[in-house]
């Protein structure tokens, strides 16, 4: 917290003394919209889960996913405050909006993160509470930390920071790890880097003026249009698995294919009309791709869960 | 007279400020307490 007193100097100059960060700046170093999207597959893993727990035990297993997102992307925008000063799209959050001093952001995130695994861990299960303690450090430390300013892998990688909650939701409910929540991990997996790079295709230009190697700046435009097709051909065929090897039932397969279908052909135009609007129009259609799949894949569980006890 | 100004009008923002932070702060710590509650509630009464 910002320390600074006001005296009865009319003299100091009250925009610099007026520092004190307010509820909202709080709120914007969780990424409230990152988190939505990772409370979001994190319900999904909990639903597919073949066993269900208390709705008060499911409601804070939810809690803890979305505060230990909120606090790996505090801690993010701590060690990331040089960066996010140089890019428009980032230049106005807490830190370097001067509302926030970076060590607040620190302590903020490192005391959340502590609070989310601790209350998963004694209110849900530790197995759960590890994943979590695990996506908080990945993100932090081989993402963020590591990854980001060396190499233009970063979100090849770091993206499995982001495909840990379907997992830890799966874990909440079972208490282990199978075969379906690998595949929910797998399809955010290689959905990041087709998503990512849309954005990094249009956005190029800032990445590379506060040197993050992101693929358009390393290996320029080309190669990033043509990882994108390739990457989602690995893509569709992964979300259709989970209807192939029987876990889903034909409403999610056939969407999967549908939407897929969708996916490839936003990525061939991207490839083949080489505009940010085309990139644009992926890296939209891809959070929609994404949110669908994991709804249709909850829908699709719970109609063949109705079909079992009708 | 403008100093003056300038700095009242910062001395209220900032007053404003650590009122609602306050209530954040109260509403945050009043949840969790609750939810320890329920918490404790479900896990004594079996629930997983």
């Amino acid at each position: 917290m910002s320390n600074t007193i006001i005296t009865e100097n009319p003299s100091i100059d009250p925009v610099a003394v007026d520092t004190l960060p307010a509820v909202n700046d709080f709120i914007a170093l969780l990424k409230p919209r990152v988190m939505s999207l990772v409370v979001f597959t994190g319900l999904a893993g909990l639903v597919l889960a073949p066993i269900t727990i208390h709705p008060v035990i499911a409601v804070v297993a939810l809690l803890c996913i979305a505060v230990g997102a909120g606090a790996s992307g505090a801690i993010n925008m701590w060690y990331d405050c040089d960066i996010d000063a140089g890019m428009k799209r980032t230049s106005n959050r807490p830190i370097p909006g001067g509302r926030m001093e970076p060590g607040v952001a620190l302590g903020f995130g490192s005391t959340l993160s502590i609070g989310a695994v601790a209350v998963m861990g004694l209110a849900v299960n530790w197995v759960a509470a590890a994943l979590l303690a695990l996506t908080i450090a990945f993100y932090v430390f081989i993402y963020t930390i590591w990854l980001k300013r060396r190499t233009p892998q970063n979100i090849v990688i770091g993206g499995a920071a982001g495909a840990f909650p379907p997992m830890i939701g799966w874990a909440a409910a079972t208490g282990d790890v199978t075969l379906m929540p690998l595949i929910l991990f797998g399809i955010i997996f290689l959905w990041t880097p087709p998503h990512f790079w849309a954005l990094a295709l249009y956005k190029a230009d800032e990445y590379a003026a506060v040197n993050v190697p992101m693929l358009p700046v390393v290996a320029g435009r080309k190669e990033t249009r043509r990882q994108i097709v390739l990457y989602s051909w690995i893509l569709v065929p992964l979300t259709i698995a989970p209807w192939a090897l029987g876990f889903t039932g034909a409403v999610y397969g056939s969407a999967a294919v549908g939407l897929g279908i969708l996916f490839l052909a936003g990525a061939y135009q991207v490839w083949r009309e080489k505009s940010d609007r085309a990139a644009k129009r992926l890296f939209a259609y891809s959070i929609l791709y994404l949110f669908l799949l994991f709804a249709l894949l909850m829908v699709d569980a719970l109609i063949l869960r109705l079909g079992r006890t009708v | 007279m403008m100093a003056v100004r300038d700095w009242n009008r910062a001395k209220d923002s900032r007053q404003r400020k650590l009122r609602s932070r306050n209530l954040v702060l109260v509403l945050v710590l009043g949840s969790l307490a609750l939810l320890f509650y329920v918490i404790t509630i479900v896990k004594m009464g079996g629930g997983d």
